[in-house]
């Protein structure tokens, strides 16, 4: 009877301990928000350690990046409490900030001694700062990224390739450095039969419904002269956004649509330009630069077969590249912004940035970026950094949505549907553009 | 029987509910069951019809909680009204919505008419043609994205057989004058069946006798159909086109899956226009606006229809 009792009291505190030891946890469980794609699955695993080291427990909410701006800002905008910490596009720190979505890092930062300097200056001014240029911190750049390109190596080295490339075009057949050059590999690849297969010349971006074609325009447009305001005059558009330099552009990205993308290319992102390149349909392909550790890895268009080199030279000589990526922040909603810092502070530190690179994570950490080994480290380490050294990005405002809308209508109408010209598309732009910074009496 | 059946159920209704009971009329029984009914439907239709036609008259945006509110008067409307995208979108929407009606009632209309004559193995037919209509309009979406990729699709090569164009040129998504159609194919194919049931119901609702009378008369078949089967149909078929043209006019999931508004914005229906303003760029005060224009115009076309359809079945 005595062993029965102590066996039911015994069991009875265990239940009640276990059930109190699994309340704490739940109490501390940090849920974590992002896009779902190949780096979301590198945190999961690189937060383990913050786990291990906290006790504090990691949940995710991934969502794929068709729905992920709609789902997101939808939780942010009701004031939800699902996201503790969430990695939201950079475009969004404007709204987040001014609308009081993120907590303000900067006393933070003090505190913790996390220096802004310690990061890439163009991954703090895209993904932390708002305003702009201003040390007003709201996010910690976490993971950084930029449009780039990709290339079949093993066809460019084909020797009776090769011959013929130089026998048209004079120069040899290798990674371009202007979009001329681009352009005329692209036009040679396209419709071309290599080991018995037709190959075209290039996947570039063309969605519609998100932001893809306004992501691919922008990152010729840049290199073209494209400007989004009079630097002396902020929101002043005419004769910046339409320039004659960026009518050209915007006819250089269309003439590349035309000339050499896949048959069907006509709502193509991240995804589709992933498959057209894996199913080895084309010889070089656009896309930012998280989809390169997946690429480097593929059996078929990986390893030695893979090239990658960054965004190409425009007309002028100018080269730029259309920033992507994202910080963390806090949601200010949460109730758990304690344990949500502390996973801030964690995911700053050297080594943590180290492994979330060797995990397939862009980290924007000097420390690790700069590291004489890290150029060496990938394939494709070196093309990033010599990316991420010639990033812009598009507008980050409050508005950002529908100034993105504005130029996704207006891209794809011009470069997809061929309707009007480049010049009417982009004076289009600007008035769609002056309409909504109107609406923000910001005009 | 019946009676004794409500003695027991009384008897066996507890003293102090039943007592309670007991001072309520029937209609105030009435009241208190549908009561959750009529509070569910206040909740999740009235009260936000009532509050989107609130926000048309405002500048509120939902991605702003902190803004301050303003009372914009008819400038919401004013704006939707002189947008010239708005009415591009509306012309598209009117295009697609004329089309799939003709021909899915058309079509429908024949295979209910064929069905209807009982050939052997019928039922196995009408149960084949069905099968789209019971398929869910995600599905179809993404396998009719396949069947019409030019490098893969079947579509595509099926088109490339009988025509001799290269297949790779057949972008049915991609190609402007190609595009609008391609949608109007997918929806004819899932919903054709729908018609085709509501129109076979209205011929087997069609007394025998009458034809046996004509038969008599030595009506050919042709007068047959134009004197009794469309005439009694007739009903049937407007309900058919009514319930299409209310769904087609909403059409929202088959055009985003399939090309998403595009190429450019030729497939942009007022649906896709109004979900873009509304939840991509947080216009919620225009995008009400524009909301209740939509359903003011369907409500009032349906109305003006409702109406003619009655004056048919009355004939």
């Amino acid at each position: 009877m005595k062993s029965t009792l102590k066996l039911t009291l015994g069991l009875t505190s265990a239940m009640f301990a276990s059930t109190a030891v699994s309340n704490v946890a739940q109490a501390e469980d940090l849920t974590l928000c992002w896009a779902a794609w190949d780096p979301a699955n590198a945190l999961v695993e690189l937060s383990k350690d913050f786990s291990k080291e906290t006790g504090i427990g990691m949940k995710f909410e991934f969502v794929p990046w068709t729905n992920y701006a709609d789902r997101f800002l939808n939780e942010l905008n009701s004031k939800g409490k699902l996201c503790d910490l969430i990695i939201g596009d950079s475009q969004w720190i404007g709204g987040s900030a001014e609308n009081g979505h993120y907590v303000k890092l900067n006393d933070f930062f003090d505190k913790e001694k996390i220096s802004m300097d310690d990061f890439v200056p163009a991954t703090v001014v895209g993904y932390s700062e708002w305003p702009k240029n201003s040390p007003n911190y709201w996010a910690l750049p976490a993971m950084g990224d930029v449009v780039g390109w990709t290339y079949r190596k093993d066809w460019f080295s084909k020797p009776e390739l090769q011959k013929e490339f130089k026998e048209k075009y004079g120069w040899d057949l290798a990674a371009p450095t202007t979009f001329d050059q681009l352009k005329q590999i692209a036009e040679f690849f396209q419709k071309r039969e290599i080991d018995g297969k037709t190959v075209y010349g290039a996947s570039i971006y063309t969605e519609r419904g998100s932001e893809g074609i306004t992501m691919g325009a922008m990152d010729v447009l840049y290199s073209f002269g494209f400007k989004y305001e009079n630097p002396d005059k902020p929101y002043e558009m005419d004769g910046f956004v339409n320039s004659e330099k960026s009518v050209k552009g915007l006819e250089f990205y269309k003439a590349l649509y035309d000339c050499c993308t896949p048959p069907g290319a006509s709502n193509s992102y991240m995804g589709e330009g992933v498959d057209a390149f894996k199913s080895g349909q084309v010889a070089m392909h656009m896309n930012f630069a998280f989809t390169w550790p997946g690429l480097q890895k593929d059996e078929n268009v990986g390893g030695d077969k893979i090239g990658y080199f960054a965004n190409p030279k425009g007309p002028d000589g100018d080269q730029f590249a259309q920033l992507g990526g994202q910080g963390i922040s806090v949601v200010s909603y949460s109730d758990k912004q304690e344990a949500a810092l502390k996973y801030i502070k964690w995911f700053a530190n050297k080594d943590v940035q180290a492994k979330w690179w060797s995990l397939g994570g862009f980290s924007c950490l000097n420390a690790v970026v700069k590291d004489p080994g890290f150029a060496a480290s990938q394939p494709y380490a070196q093309t990033f950094l010599d990316s991420m050294a010639i990033v812009k990005d598009f507008w980050a405002e409050p508005s950002y949505a529908p100034l993105l809308q504005a130029s996704q209508k207006r891209f794809h109408d011009y470069v997809v549907a061929g309707q009007g010209s480049a010049k009417d598309a982009l004076d289009g732009l600007v008035k769609d553009w002056t309409g909504v910074f109107q609406d923000d009496g910001k005009m | 029987m019946l009676n004794r059946t409500a003695d027991s159920v009384a008897r066996a209704t507890p003293e102090p509910l039943a007592r309670k009971v007991r001072g309520i009329s029937d209609k105030g029984l009435a009241w208190l069951f549908i009561s959750p009914t009529i509070l569910l439907l206040l909740a999740i239709n009235i009260f936000p019809l009532f509050w989107a036609i609130y926000l048309s008259f405002t500048n509120y945006r939902a991605n702003r909680p902190n803004e301050m509110v303003k009372n914009v008067g008819l400038a919401n409307y004013k704006r939707i009204l002189g947008d010239q995208d708005i009415w591009i979108a509306m012309q598209t929407t009117a295009h697609f919505v004329f089309w799939t009606i003709l021909l899915q009632t058309l079509i429908g209309f024949t295979l209910a008419w064929l069905i209807d004559r009982k050939f052997r193995g019928h039922a196995f037919w009408t149960t084949i043609i069905l099968v789209p209509m019971m398929l869910s309009p995600a599905v179809v979406g993404n396998f009719w994205r396949f069947l019409y990729e030019p490098q893969i699709g079947l579509f595509a090569y099926a088109v490339s057989f009988v025509t001799g164009i290269p297949a790779t040129q057949i972008g049915m998504l991609s190609n402007v004058s190609l595009a609008p159609w391609s949608i109007v194919i997918v929806d004819t194919w899932m919903w054709t069946p729908y018609v085709m049931l509501i129109c076979l119901a209205g011929l087997r609702s069609i007394p025998e006798y009458i034809y046996e009378a004509a038969e008599v008369d030595r009506a050919s078949n042709w007068r047959q159909f134009w004197s009794i089967t469309l005439p009694m149909a007739l009903p049937f078929i407007m309900l058919a086109v009514l319930f299409r043209g209310i769904e087609n006019f909403k059409m929202f999931d088959m055009v985003n899956l399939l090309t998403g508004g595009g190429p450019g914005s030729t497939t942009e229906v007022a649906s896709i226009t109004l979900k873009r303003q509304a939840f991509e760029s947080w216009r919620t005060g225009y995008s009400s606006a524009f909301a209740i224009i939509l359903f003011v115009a369907v409500f009032g076309l349906a109305n003006i229809y409702v109406k003619a359809l009655n004056k048919v079945k009355q004939r």
